[in-house]
Parts: structure tokens; sequence; C-alpha cells
């Protein structure tokens, strides 16, 4: 039984249709997954994990083919079975947890009804006994109130609960194996421990075989028996969890692994002059609700202020009240010792460019129908009235400053650059107003792990050179340690702690920042277990 | 140029359409070979060497018509549906970005407008101020500009949420910019697709207005008029009127291929 090899896929090879001809985007894949097992697909986006995951279904994203090898399923080949064969094994013996579950949810129909569907279509029960399995499942994947948590629609629940009742969905015809696509990878921190906790329970109480795709190590360090590293659609190098985290071979594998340590601590802190001061600011939205309350803090030259917290704690509202969108009720802001005033439209141009931002999602920050020219050229236009010769030679200045290469970029549109270039031209935007204070709201969350890190660096030589501040909006603690040298804990739109980076990371420290620090994943596949182990015990205790 | 050499197949043949009606509408009088008014046979007579596609209710030429025809169409649709899309458009963009009061004002007289049905809107405006071609096109492109500004808004408030027109008004950028530069490149696409439509309409409008006498005034040749005055002869199985009809339809073709070119190229799409 437990030998039983569930999915065996040889030398797979598929193509995608772009640039006008077919390209290869699976190159020479093997793999096989056992019952009991977690293979782990880790690699950066566009490595091909999502397609083969897909793959292991027999579907391809359109505009994909599988050109050859051989996909085999509990001993049935995928390769050119029909339509039909296929949507029978799907859901049945092979299910999908996509990453977001928001979106993978009908939010019109209520929960247990979405669960029942796929069983029912099936044939394999009826609704009742489906609703009663959907019970049993949803208890033991930890959700409050399992009896009538299924008659709830999508948007009454939290992204955690809702990420869980997806991986309870994929369960609902008992299929052998389950393919997780970057389930935790849109939650906070402390949620995505209750994923990873379901997805460990099922594959190993209930002895189901997983495909977990992810582009973090330390997460798939949890869950997996063995990892494979891929890059452009090719293995770079497959091994067992224990040995690969330990004893990587790649240069690429040690990449990913290596630890973000960017920035030195900076002495003498309360000697630069203070850019940003918020005092006693509250805010809100409806005029009734406070979403921001008794708000302090204080932004130096050439320092970085960490505003830590989770989805909702009012980290977005904070900068959203500084740059003036949502004008503070009460409570005074001042920017380079002058007040500022609450509202936008109030503030004068020379303050607006001395007070920059940049973004979460790059592709939604940068106008597609612009080039690089306009985009960075604006700001020099706008601020500094600079035009034509003067501006082109600007222009490549800063993109050279951004380190990317001028005659290749200037003349592109937005939507012909990667991810990491996109925020690079956010940051050169900002940097061609000459700011002396940036927000950057979670600037790196939305890229790959190498990326992030090369914007991170970069964001930290430019402080050194051009003595700017930071704002930094993160939820990733990872990123705070790299690169923060103030700490601001926000919970439910209050600071609960702050203070030195070296003062908020050492203990004693205020409760939830001990729950946040310790959910943070670290490279050691041990880490979970022994987190729920401690957690069940205090539990108890 | 370099568009226009890799453009579709269909394109190009919507291209050649419309430039053979532009032609035909710019060298109306050189082409026809009788004048608009002239009376050259019987009612309805069948196509002859004397006149090629036979004549109309009143035994005029039926080609001449149609080429003089062209004339007061074309122009009339384009000005019409340029005039409505520019302050349908605008005032669109302008709800949407400032929001508020103004929205409201501006959403809530487009709304009063909509409530009165098109025809009668029209019928009460050119009875009162008379049915020149000047108020006709004013009139229909008011009330063309109220779907248009429905549109142009909705676009635009899903563009107006994006990031980068919050850089933009963090950088303190005034409403034309935001308006022009940031959105209305963004909302093309959707806005281009509707212009082919209204378009077409326009002279189906233009028809409806001429049958209850209020559109262009006779001897003045109109498409959707010519079908509407002959649409008689169909009982008597001439199928004069479908000349016409056919001619309106053909310029539809035509523009609505060009139109598919244009989203296509914006929507940044290949194949």
């Amino acid at each position: 039984m437990k030998s039983e090899n569930l999915l065996q896929i040889r030398n797979l090879f598929i193509e995608g249709f772009y640039e006008n001809q077919w390209n290869t985007i699976v190159d020479d894949i093997s793999l096989d997954l056992k019952r009991g097992e977690v293979l782990g697909l880790i690699g950066e986006s566009g490595a091909g994990k999502s397609t083969i995951g897909l793959a292991a279904m027999g579907y391809t994203r359109q505009g994909c083919r599988l050109a050859s090898g051989s996909i085999k399923l509990d001993g049935m080949e995928l390769f050119g079975a029909s339509e039909e064969q296929l949507r029978s094994i799907r859901g049945d013996k092979i299910a999908y947890v996509a990453q977001s579950a928001a979106a993978s949810f009908n939010p019109s129909h209520r929960i247990i009804h979405q669960y029942a569907e796929g069983p029912v279509q099936h044939g394999i029960m009826d609704y009742e006994q489906a609703r009663k399995n959907a019970v049993k499942i949803y208890d033991r994947l930890f959700l409050p109130d399992p009896e009538k948590i299924g008659l709830r629609y999508p948007h009454e629940l939290s992204g955690g609960q809702l990420q869980r009742a997806m991986v309870a969905m994929s369960m609902s015809c008992e299929p052998d194996i389950i393919v997780f696509d970057e389930p935790t990878t849109a939650l906070d921190v402390t949620t995505q421990i209750e994923v990873l906790a379901s997805v460990k329970e099922i594959t190993e109480k209930m002895n189901k075989a997983a495909l977990y795709i992810t582009h973090d190590l330390a997460v798939v360090a949890q869950v997996a028996h063995r990892i494979m590293v891929l890059r452009n659609g090719g293995l770079v190098e497959e091994g067992e969890t224990r040995r690969l985290i330990k004893k990587p071979k790649e240069k690429y594998t040690r990449d990913l692994l290596s630890v973000r340590t960017l920035s030195e601590d900076k002495n003498d802190e309360d000697k630069t002059d203070v850019i940003l001061k918020v005092k006693d600011v509250y805010a809100t939205y409806n005029g009734v609700d406070n979403v921001l309350e008794d708000i302090n803090l204080t932004v130096r030259r050439g320092r970085t202020v960490a505003l830590v917290g989770e989805s909702g704690s009012g980290k977005s509202t904070l900068a959203r009240v500084i740059t003036g969108m949502l004008p503070a009720t009460r409570g005074e802001i001042s920017f380079l010792g002058q007040p500022l005033s609450p509202d936008l439209k109030h503030r004068d141009k020379n303050n607006l460019r001395r007070l920059q931002m940049i973004y979460q999602m790059p592709d939604t920050a940068l106008n597609p129908k612009q080039t690089v020219r306009t985009v960075i050229g604006r700001p020099l236009d706008f601020y500094f009235g600079i035009r034509g010769k003067e501006a082109e030679k600007r222009i490549r200045d800063l993109l050279t400053r951004i380190e990317l290469e001028p005659a290749k970029y200037i003349d592109r549109l937005t939507p012909e650059l990667s991810g990491g270039e996109k925020q690079r031209i956010c940051i050169a935007r900002a940097l061609a107003a000459e700011p002396d204070f940036i927000i950057c709201d979670e600037v790196t969350s939305a890229l790959d792990q190498l990326v992030a890190e090369g914007i991170l660096s970069l964001l930290q030589d430019l402080q050194r050179e051009m003595n700017i501040s930071y704002l930094f909006i993160t939820h990733d603690l990872a990123t705070v340690k790299a690169i923060a040298d103030k700490i601001v804990i926000m919970l439910e739109g209050r600071i609960i702690e702050q203070g030195e980076k070296k003062e908020v990371l050492t203990p004693p420290h205020h409760e939830y920042t001990d729950k946040l620090l310790a959910s943070v994943p670290v490279m050691d596949p041990d880490w979970l277990d022994n987190l729920l182990d401690k957690r069940a015990s205090t539990f108890l205790s | 140029m370099n568009l226009l050499i890799k453009s579709p197949l269909s394109a190009r043949i919507g291209l050649c359409i419309v430039l053979f009606n532009i032609i035909v509408a710019i060298f109306a009088p050189l082409i026809a070979p009788y004048s608009e008014t002239e009376v050259v046979g019987d009612v309805w007579e069948q196509m002859s060497g004397n006149s090629l596609l036979g004549t109309d209710h009143l035994g005029r030429d039926l080609m001449s018509r149609l080429i003089f025809g062209a004339r007061n169409t074309i122009a009339l649709a384009f000005i019409t549906t340029m005039l409505s899309f520019l302050s349908g458009t605008t005032l669109g963009f302008v709800a949407a970005v400032k929001g508020g009061w103004i929205d409201n004002l501006f959403s809530r007289i487009i709304d009063i407008i909509m409530a009165f049905p098109t025809l009668i809107f029209a019928l009460m405006i050119l009875s009162v101020m008379g049915s020149s071609v000047m108020i006709l096109i004013v009139t229909i492109a008011i009330l063309d500009s109220t779907r248009v500004y429905r549109l142009a808004r909705a676009v635009a408030m899903d563009i107006e949420v994006m990031d980068f027109v919050e850089v933009a008004r963090l950088r303190g950028e005034g409403l034309w910019w935001i308006m022009r530069r940031e959105i209305l490149p963004n909302a093309m696409p959707s806005l281009v697709a509707e212009f082919g439509l209204r378009f077409c309409f326009v002279f189906l409008f233009i028809a409806s207005l001429s049958f209850l006498g209020l559109g262009l005034q006779p001897p003045l040749a109109d498409w959707g008029g010519m079908v509407r005055e002959n649409a008689g002869a169909i009982t008597f199985g001439i199928f004069i009127p479908l000349i016409p009809a056919a001619a309106i339809a053909f310029l539809t073709v035509g523009v609505n291929l060009i139109v598919d070119w244009f989203l296509h190229l914006a929507s940044g799409m290949h194949n």
C-alpha cells in the first residue's frame, strides 16, 4: 500500500504559444508520487510549477499543449485521453486547490452547496451524505462551528477559513491526489499556519498524496517529503526535503535558501532630523467607526520604519492618511517640521513632490498605455519643468540608477515588462520627484523571492546614496528583519508596539508580537510540528 | 503605414468599403448621372440603361439619389456621433473622476433625458425649434450622448480606482491630465466599439424621423429616408427599397470591420 505509485510523469514536454510560435515551457520533467507522500514543486513565477500541477490532471491552460511524454494517474494514461475520461477523474481521483479561494468560490452560493456539487455530479453520494462528510472534514480542518459554517456564503468567512474550506472541498470526492497551488501565498503569516496544519492533517492522517506548489521554500519545507526545484520549465535539482535544505547541490537552490541579511544596524538613531511626525491621528471611512485610533509615529532622515500587521490592521489606511487620500479626522501630521494639511487638495506641489509612494501591485500602479519614458518623464516635467533633451538625459540616468539598461527599456510600454522591472520603474518614477520620504506599501509581496531581494537591496542602496527615509508597510517579517531600523506593529487600527528593531525583536514583547514572530516559517522541516505541538500544549494547560 | 501592411484582410476590406463610400460622397456631382431632384422616368421603374438602379416613388433616378444620399448620410452620422462622443465622454469622465455631487448632478440630468422615449424627445425639440440640419445634428447628438455618458462613466470608474490614477492624484495632477492621459487611453477599446454601433444607429434614427417628416427635409436624399419613402414598393414585389437598405448595411459592415481591427490593436492582443 505504502509504495503504490499514484502518479507517474515521464519526460513531459509542454508547449505554449507566444511570439507566433510554439515554445517549450515545461522541459523534460519526470516525477513519481506515492500514496501518503507530499512532493513540493518550488520555483519562481514562470518556472512551470502550476503548468505541471495542472498537467497532472490532464489539463493545460489556454494557449498551451501537451507536446510529448506520459502522464499516468493510477495506471491510466492521461496523455491523449478524451475529454470525457478526463472529466471522470478530475475531482474524483485528483483535485486542485487554487491560490485564491476567494476567487475560486462562487460568491452567490453557500459553501456547502459548492462542496456537494462534485460528489453529487460524479454520482458518488447524495446531497445529505455529502453534507455529513463535509461537517466531518470541516471539523478535522479546525473550522469553527463545523455544523453550521457550510451554510454561510463565501464572503462571510475569513481568508484563512475560506482557504481551508477550499481544501475541504477538494476532499469532497475523496480523491487520491490533491494539487495545492500556492494555497497560502495570499494569506497572513498567522492564518498561513492554519492552512498548513490542515494540509498536513490531510496528507499524513488521511493518507493522501499531494503536489504542493509554492515559491516559498520555508513553507514547502514544512509539508513536503521531497522537493523539486524548477527553473524556466526545467528541473534544477530534486531531493528529500531535509537533504535539500541542508546540502543543496545547485547554486540556484542556495540562492533561494540564502537568508536575507541586508541591513547593517545604524546607530545614533536620534541624531538625524525628523522627516515625518504623526501625532494622535484618528481616521474613519464611514464617519462613525474609527479605522485608525491614536496613531503616533516618527520617521527620521535616512531611516526605514517598518509598519507591520496583518491584513485589515490599518497599515494601508495609515498610508492613505499620510498621503492625504483619506484625511485624518483628528490629530496632526507634520512633514519636515511643517504641519501638513490633512486633505490632499490643500497640499502644495512641493510637499507632494517630497512625499512619494510605491505600491504593492506594479501592474496596476503603471498605466498600461504609457511608455517608460512617459512614466518617468512626467514627474520631471510636472515638478521641475524639465523637457526635451535634458529630460531624456535624466530619464536615462534614472534607468541606470535602477539597474535597467536605458536603451533597451526607455521606449517600452509598461505591460512589456516583468513584475520586478515594473517595480523598478515605479521606484524610478518616485525618484524622479527627488523625494525626502517614500512610502513603500508591500512593494515586494507580489514578487518572487529573488526578484524581491533585488528590489530591497536597490532600495537600500538608494537610501544610502540619497539619504531618503522609508515607511515600509509589510506583513512579511523576513523583510522587516532585513531592512528596518525601527519597527511599528499594528493591530486593529492601533499601534501596539514600536521601537528600535533590536528592541522589538528581542523578548519580552507584546503578546501579539510574539504570535506574529512565531508564525514566520523558518527553513526547518520540524518547525511547523514543533509550533503546533507547543500551541496544543499551551491550549491544554 | 506599417500598421496598414500588417492589418488583417477583414480590416482592409472594411477600409476599402469606407473609402469607397467617402469617395463617392465627395465626388457625388461628378459621378451621379442625374441630379438629386431630377425626374427621369415613371414611378418605380425597373433597372434599365436609362436609370441603372431604377427609379424611386417620384420617378427620380435611384442611383443618383443613392450617391447624393451618401453625402448627407455619412456626413450627418459622422458629425453627430463625434459630437455625442465628445460631450458624453467628457461629462462621463468628469463625473467618474470628480464623483460626489458633480457625478450626482450629471447623472440625474442624464436620467431625466433618458426617461423620455428618444423619438418623443426628438419630436419635441424638432417641432419647437424647426427641422434644420443643424438642429437635427444637435438633437441626435444630445440623445446619443446620454448613452455614451453612461458607458464612459462606468468604464472610467473601473479605471479610476487603479493605482496609477492614484499616483497621478498624489503627484498633484489636474483633472484634464487624469482624464486625457490616464483614463482615456485605457477606455478607448470600449468607446471605439460603441462608436461603431452608434454610428450606424444614427442612420436608422434619421430614417424614423424622416418618416415622421422631421428628418432631412425633401428633396434632400438620405439612405434611411429613401428606405422609408419607397417602402410601399415592397407590397408590389418591387425590391427598390432594399437597395438603400443594402447601402446602409454595406457601410455598417465596413465601419465595424475597422472597429474590430482597432479593438484588436487597442487590446494589445496578437492573433
